[in-house]
């Protein structure tokens, strides 16, 4: 009785815990997004579109990276399906409004992303990595060749048009609340994804997948919704970015931009929620700085040996080693 | 009191006064964007060295335009329209850039210009092959300056045919871009009374070209054409110097090659191959001094790419001292009212659609017997007259004219 009766009351204080540290983590939040409505007063709004685009590109890889533990190199695949997508059909279509020609992109990389989960998932570790990168390679010979691409050229003069048919997006500040919004969006549907039932088996497949098998849960059938959801969350990155810069290229259909949100997860702390979006701010800053300074011919030099670094002393990344430092320190 | 009164007075007068005497030119400063690849693959056709002679450009001008003083920015646009986008608009938007110089890549010159067209500035584009440029992606904002693949497909092949290379094999890099060269010189050929016995295509990219050259080699044809560009045309020349491919008679003409590739793979295996370029620093007298001159700041030979930044420079700030604003519309009218004459072109002038029409040249390069010294690569064999080297307008597609 009275054993019973103090683990109830254990689990309690645990729930207790949980509650606090969720109710932290929600104020922490609200600051963060404070913070971003009010930097384009302050920070070029073209650039922070663009670190919010990557930060979700980011945020739709960790979710297989960190809490599957599926390493894709065929992310860009998604992305550059997306833009593509939306540019054609946004320049095609002239009466086609922004958020259609956005969701028409998403649901493209959806699909794309089944197929590319069906095949893919069947192997693990290096083998998923490589069937990945060699579908996301056939992807983009698609797009080389492919004449509603324009190949080299790329798309370009897509128009940003009125959202809902009614607000102007030409003006980068309403263009920046709206991208913002849809950042907002998928963020916190990876972050409901993770904290939720199947969140919970996913780690469990990160951890230990004979195990779960063995606990009766149809891994594959987990691992594949993972795939789907990280790749419409891709595509949506992709469209957005499309819409933002007015132009969908082959650079984002390369297997370098896979390599790029790599980068952009292991810098920030791969498998926390808000390390990729870190990675991506810091990459993309970086990038930005590094371009218009004297040391412009060095950034991959640069980029290269920050992450050579990072892998071999910081192997949690900006917000992982933060996160240790305060769980060391103030807990 | 009273005294301090009136030198303020005064004072607010004096500014006031040079504020209006200046008006015409925003901020009182001329501010020129260098966007370039500075540390990929087009690095030495353009990049930092490029950036040296838009310098030199300004200061042979003064650094200063009636006044106002030139500034120069530039960055690194990494071969992606997206950073090349996103510099751009910054650029105009918040750093009230005037002109943007360099331009390499075509996706993203397409993309910069598309953004100098929304906020009317100007941009030249110096580094840029693909003719679309001046054809279906043409704005009353920028000027395409130093060469299109138009004229090194037609010059090229049309020479070539002249010269007796009747029978053609083509090697094509099996994108649009290739396709779209492969057609230019096909209808040049025939046009001229040659003909292409066949057409070959290749993954892009490709590293090992040997049984295509093979092919080449065994097909009969007099001429084999590389519709290809960078690292393909690089590798499809290294390996017919290995299989000696002019050497055992067959002329090897490449569509889109510089002096810096030809540089960097050096005489012994590049020998004979025919090009077509926009300048060459050995040409004459006017282009030697200004390549001595940047020889001695970088080390290097000048590309036809930075020859063009440092005229087009310097026609650009002659045209915005000459209007006396830096109003896009109004620099650009008198850019295309000027004829261009120096160290470049001589009698070069810009159509309405942006394009820099001038001689171009077609070259060979010599062999290693003949070649004095490290640059000295080329041996020019005909002038092309620039109004029978460019894509006429009744041709264009271009927005600006009217056909």
């Amino acid at each position: 009785m009275s054993q019973s009766l103090s683990s109830v009351a254990v689990h309690n204080v645990g729930l207790e815990q949980q509650r606090r540290s969720d109710r932290r983590r929600l104020i922490f939040q609200l600051v963060l997004l404070a913070l971003a409505l009010a930097a384009p007063f302050v920070i070029y709004p073209v650039f922070l579109m663009k670190v919010l685009c990557f930060a979700l590109f980011a945020v739709a890889f960790n979710l297989l990276l960190g809490y599957v533990g599926l390493l894709s190199f065929g992310h860009a695949a998604f992305l550059s399906t997306g833009g593509y997508t939306t540019g054609y059909l946004l320049t095609t279509y002239s009466g086609l409004t922004p958020e259609l020609g956005i969701l028409a992109g998403t649901a493209t990389a959806t699909m794309l992303g089944l197929v590319f989960g069906l095949i893919a998932i069947r192997r693990q570790g290096i083998y998923f990595a490589m069937i990945t990168l060699a579908l996301a390679q056939l992807v983009f010979f698609f797009y080389v060749q492919s004449d509603f691409t324009r190949g080299e050229d790329g798309l370009h003069g897509i128009p940003r048009g009125n959202l809902f048919g009614v607000i102007s997006l030409q003006d980068n500040l309403s263009m920046y609340y709206f991208v913002l919004a849809i950042f907002v969006l998928g963020f916190a549907l990876v972050q409901r994804t993770i904290n939720s039932p199947f969140g919970y088996v996913l780690k469990a497949i990160k951890e230990n997948e004979a195990r779960t098998t063995s606990l009766g849960y149809n891994t594959d059938h987990y691992k594949l919704v993972a795939f789907v959801i990280s790749a419409a969350l891709a595509g949506l990155a992709g469209s957005v970015k499309t819409i933002v810069f007015q132009l969908a290229s082959l650079t984002d259909a390369h297997w370098h931009m896979s390599g790029e949100v790599v980068l952009m997860t292991l810098l920030g702390g791969v498998g926390t929620l808000l390390g990729p979006v870190i990675g991506a701010a810091f990459v993309v800053s970086l990038e930005h700085q590094l371009a218009q300074g004297p040391l412009g011919d060095w950034v991959n030099v640069i980029l290269g040996g920050i992450f050579v670094i990072c892998v071999l002393a910081f192997r949690a990344g900006i917000v992982g080693e933060v996160q240790k430092f305060m769980k060391k320190n103030f807990n | 009191m009273k005294m301090i009164k009136k030198t303020l007075v005064a004072a607010i007068a004096s500014t006031l006064m040079a504020g209006g005497a200046q008006a015409t030119i925003s901020d009182n400063e001329i501010r020129i964007g260098y966007l370039a690849d500075m540390s990929g693959m087009y690095r030495d056709l353009a990049g930092p060295n490029g950036l040296e002679a838009l310098r030199m450009a300004v200061e042979d001008f003064g650094g200063e335009v009636n006044g106002a003083r030139i500034t120069v920015v530039s960055a690194d646009d990494r071969n992606s329209p997206d950073v090349a986008s996103s510099t751009v608009r910054q650029w105009v938007e918040s750093d009230g850039v005037d002109m943007v110089a360099g331009l390499v890549a075509s996706s993203v010159s397409i993309a910069a210009t598309r953004i100098l067209e929304q906020s009317n500035r100007l941009g030249i584009v110096s580094g840029s092959a693909a003719s679309s440029i001046t054809n279906e992606h043409c704005t009353a904002n920028h000027i395409h300056y130093v060469y299109d693949t138009y004229p090194l497909a037609h010059g090229t092949a049309k020479a070539v045919v002249d010269e007796g290379g009747d029978d053609w094999f083509i090697l094509t890099a099996d994108y649009a871009f290739g396709h779209a060269l492969e057609g230019d010189v096909r209808s040049v050929v025939e046009a001229n009374g040659g003909k292409v016995s066949q057409a070959v295509r290749h993954p892009f990219p490709t590293s090992d070209f040997s049984s295509f050259i093979l092919q080449a080699q065994t097909s009969g044809s007099n001429v084999v054409a590389l519709a290809n560009a960078g690292s393909d045309t690089i590798n499809a020349i290294t390996t017919a110097g290995e299989f000696g491919l002019t050497q055992s008679g067959q002329t090897l003409a490449a569509l889109l090659l510089f002096l810096n590739d030809v540089h960097a793979l050096g005489v012994e295996t590049a020998q004979g191959i025919q090009l077509t370029t926009g300048w060459y620093w050995d040409m004459d007298d006017d282009a030697r001094a200004w390549a001595d001159r940047f020889y001695e700041r970088t080390n290097v030979r000048p590309s036809m790419v930075q020859a063009g930044i440092y005229s087009s420079t310097m026609h650009y700030l002659n045209a915005v001292k000459e209007a006396g604003t830096d109003e896009a519309q109004a620099v650009r009218a008198q850019m295309i009212a000027t004829p261009i004459n120096d160290m470049f072109a001589k009698g070069g002038y810009i159509r309405e659609d942006g394009r820099m029409v001038h001689d171009m040249y077609l070259a060979e390069v010599k062999k290693p017997a003949e070649s004095t010294g490290e640059w000295d690569l080329y041996k020019i064999i005909r002038t092309i007259p620039g109004d029978q080297a460019y894509r006429p307008l009744s041709e264009s597609q271009c927005k600006l004219v009217n056909n």
